[in-house]
């Protein structure tokens, strides 16, 4: 971004403190995350840096929340994040069943009522959570399933099928039909058809949208606190819980672990996405 | 072309357009099982159930049920500023027999509290004189109940009483807007002191409209940085876009919580550079102040990614064309750049704007008491007050809100382009 130097100085001046903005609102994003992470190698029971800390005495950090996060028996992390990760797994398929058969339905030319059927389908994205918390909610202890795992996958199945839809749509909206017609005129059934030439073709949206689903069911608390009994406690609720009553170093040791997961999946989609992109012949 | 001679045949002799027909509706089903399954479970656990609050939060049977026969009698009652005529005593007096062999009176006499002050007492005495059989059943009723207190000679209960007649009520809707429906049927507001759910309609306008304005303010210059920059700095620059819109909500809302305690680092910074006294630091969670900045941080990236997208694709060789025919830098930006990324701000703003608006965690974790917005209230009347037929009409209120949002966003952008990461 080097200015040419025939810049008027007012413009230069304009265009340092525009850079200035720049670099206060990227901190601004990023910079809370960081705070987390030094924290939750505390020594001490506080939430503020203790003068150790500050004078990087080794004796002032310790990894006593993260044994406290594994072995604590206050918390139960360890069935919250088990009942997570079940939970999460089961949506996320759950989501990619539904949501890739019906984006292949909806790529289709022939079908009706695209627009209402597409909006029917991504409105629970629309909706406000607190909304579909109350809705799903009723279902739920009408069908006898509330305060089940299967009550909460099926919850999360509807929140996250939204994202599957979106990312399989955008990614089949790139796709040349004439391969599938290749395979068809070839002698292959639709089902062989869809497994060979569709599917690989679409797989990067089909995971990032995956992703999305997982994420949102891993990370999702208002439907939850609704749903959820003793049994099925999640480690966003069991964080919910933690912050409503107290601060603890462990929730923060616990945070510091989400975010090593989330930059994982960052990762991964960020990955796909750029997979997607070279093989729908999109560069950029 | 309609004449028998000039229609195309296929091979097996059937007209071109009827086979086409056939093949385009085997099409049309063949798409159509494919969205089924989850048109299906979502209508079935989703949409329904929505349909549910509805039916839910006008509900108001119970009273009907309770009351049949004083309802059927109410019919003849012509002239309703004079008490009501002896059938409706009989009605009333044999509801309330068979409600009290039921113990069902007491729920009765709570309802019709809530519609007149002072029923609870006059249904209570009525129980009573019914338990001891003092009640001569085939003398005029109107005359004994009458006789049991002066509230039952006061037309304006029997009038209560047959307002809580129709099955449906709007009253919920009503009270979700501090107001009433008066002794006469008319709608009355609540007193100014007690208008609390207005000022909560208020609040969540307020701080969803200033949460999108901050994030249009921070994310507009940073989404033109992101797409004027060579590839390789702003793709490191992106994650620190990507890295908070993956990161865990309650992640983030509890690092403001740190953040923003009283020896939180923000004040601390504060105290350093001599803004505040040490002995003196001003309280910036539990308040609105917490929602604000938490809020924003946390919807910045719906308002960067959409913007980002589209001024990806506005070519910088527009503003060097319009500096070079003799704008300056402001104006080029002004009539040229800036109306290319209205789609974009459009987009972010609606998008930022409705997740604002139902916002429920981090008001209820960093907000206090007034940075509390209507979601909360909605999640209180669901697990505490539990009534839930309020709680179904201010979601169903705030929905209506969001889909005229949301009605809006799809004629200016289009569903279809609503893009992740």
């Amino acid at each position: 971004m080097a200015l040419p130097s025939y810049t008027e100085t007012r413009y230069r001046i304009w265009h340092y403190i525009y850079i200035a903005i720049c670099t206060f609102v990227f901190f601004f994003l990023i910079a809370p995350l960081f705070v987390i992470f030094p924290l939750s190698f505390n020594a001490e029971e506080f939430l503020v840096f203790s003068e150790g800390m500050k004078n990087l005495d080794p004796d002032a950090f310790s990894l006593r929340w993260y044994k406290d996060m594994v072995y604590g028996t206050k918390n139960p992390w360890g069935l919250a994040a088990k009942n997570s990760f079940i939970i999460a797994i089961f949506a996320t398929i759950g989501s990619i069943i539904l949501g890739t058969l019906a984006a292949l339905g909806l790529s289709s030319r022939h079908m009706p009522y695209k627009g209402l059927i597409m909006a029917t389908l991504i409105s629970p994205m629309i909706v406000p959570l607190i909304i579909s918390g109350v809705a799903i909610f009723f279902f739920m202890a009408k069908a006898g399933l509330a305060a089940t795992h299967t009550g909460i996958v099926l919850a999360h199945i509807i929140l996250g099928t939204p994202f599957v839809v979106i990312t399989v749509t955008a990614t089949l909206s790139g796709f040349d039909h004439s391969v599938t017609r290749a395979a068809a005129s070839l002698g292959s059934n639709p089902v062989n058809t869809f497994m060979k030439i569709t599917l690989p073709l679409i797989l990067p949206g089909v995971i990032s949208g995956g992703l999305f689903a997982f994420v949102t069911s891993f990370d999702e608390v208002v439907v939850v606190l609704f749903l959820a009994g003793l049994e099925n406690t999640t480690i966003p609720i069991q964080m919910w819980t933690g912050l409503r009553e107290q601060l603890s170093p462990t929730i923060l040791a616990v945070a510091t672990c989400l975010i090593l997961l989330s930059t994982l999946i960052l990762v991964s989609a960020e990955l796909l996405r750029r997979r997607s992109e070279r093989l729908r012949g999109i560069n950029r | 072309m309609s004449s028998e001679s000039k229609q195309i045949l296929t091979t097996d002799g059937i007209p071109l357009e009827v086979s086409l027909k056939k093949a385009e509706k085997k099409n049309k089903i063949k798409a159509f099982l494919l969205v089924a399954p989850l048109l299906l479970f979502l209508v079935i656990t989703y949409i329904f159930p929505i349909g549910d609050m509805f039916m839910r939060s006008v509900d108001d049977r119970m009273v009907t049920n309770m009351l049949p026969k004083t309802f059927k009698a109410m019919e003849k009652w012509e002239n309703l500023d004079e008490l009501p005529p002896e059938e409706v005593y009989r009605g009333f007096y044999e509801d309330y027999k068979l409600l009290a062999e039921n113990q069902q009176h007491g729920k009765l006499g709570q309802r019709l509290n809530k519609e007149k002050n002072g029923f609870n007492t006059i249904t209570k005495k009525l129980f009573r004189q019914i338990k001891r059989k003092k009640i001569d059943e085939s003398a005029s009723l109107k005359e004994q109940i009458n006789k049991l207190h002066k509230r039952w000679r006061d037309v304006e209960y029997w009038q209560a009483i047959k307002r809580t007649a129709p099955p449906y009520t709007a009253s919920k809707y009503l009270k979700g807007m501090d107001m009433y429906f008066a002794a006469d049927g008319s709608i009355a507001q609540v007193d100014e002191d007690r208008r609390i759910h207005r000022i909560l309609w208020l609040r969540t306008l307020e701080i969803a409209f200033f949460v999108t304005l901050f994030c249009f303010f921070m994310g507009y210059p940073i989404a033109h940085l992101l797409a004027t920059l060579p590839m390789k700095y702003s793709n490191l620059l992106m994650i620190c876009v990507l890295l908070p819109f993956w990161t865990s909500l309650l992640v983030r809302t509890a690092s403001w919580m740190i953040l923003l305690q009283q020896q939180g680092i923000v004040n601390d910074f504060f105290v350093m550079i001599g803004l505040v006294a040490d002995d003196n630091r001003p309280e910036m969670m539990y308040n609105k102040v917490g929602t604000y900045v938490a809020m924003t941080q946390i919807l910045l990236p719906f308002m960067v990614l959409p913007l980002y997208s589209v001024m990806k694709t506005i070519s910088p060789s527009l503003m060097r064309a319009g500096k070079s025919l003799g704008g300056t830098p402001f104006v080029a930006f002004w009539k040229v750049y800036f109306p290319l990324t209205i789609p974009g701000i459009g987009a972010g703003c609606l998008l930022v704007f409705i997740l604002a608006i139902g916002y429920y965690i981090t008001p209820a974790l960093v907000g206090g008491a007034s940075g509390t917005l209507i979601s909360n209230q909605i999640a209180f009347h669901m697990k505490t007050t539990l009534d839930w037929s309020f709680a179904s009409a201010m979601g169903l209120m705030l929905l209506t809100g969001v889909l005229v949002i949301y009605w809006i966003y799809n004629k200016l952008v289009g569903v279809d382009n609503i893009k992740l990461g």
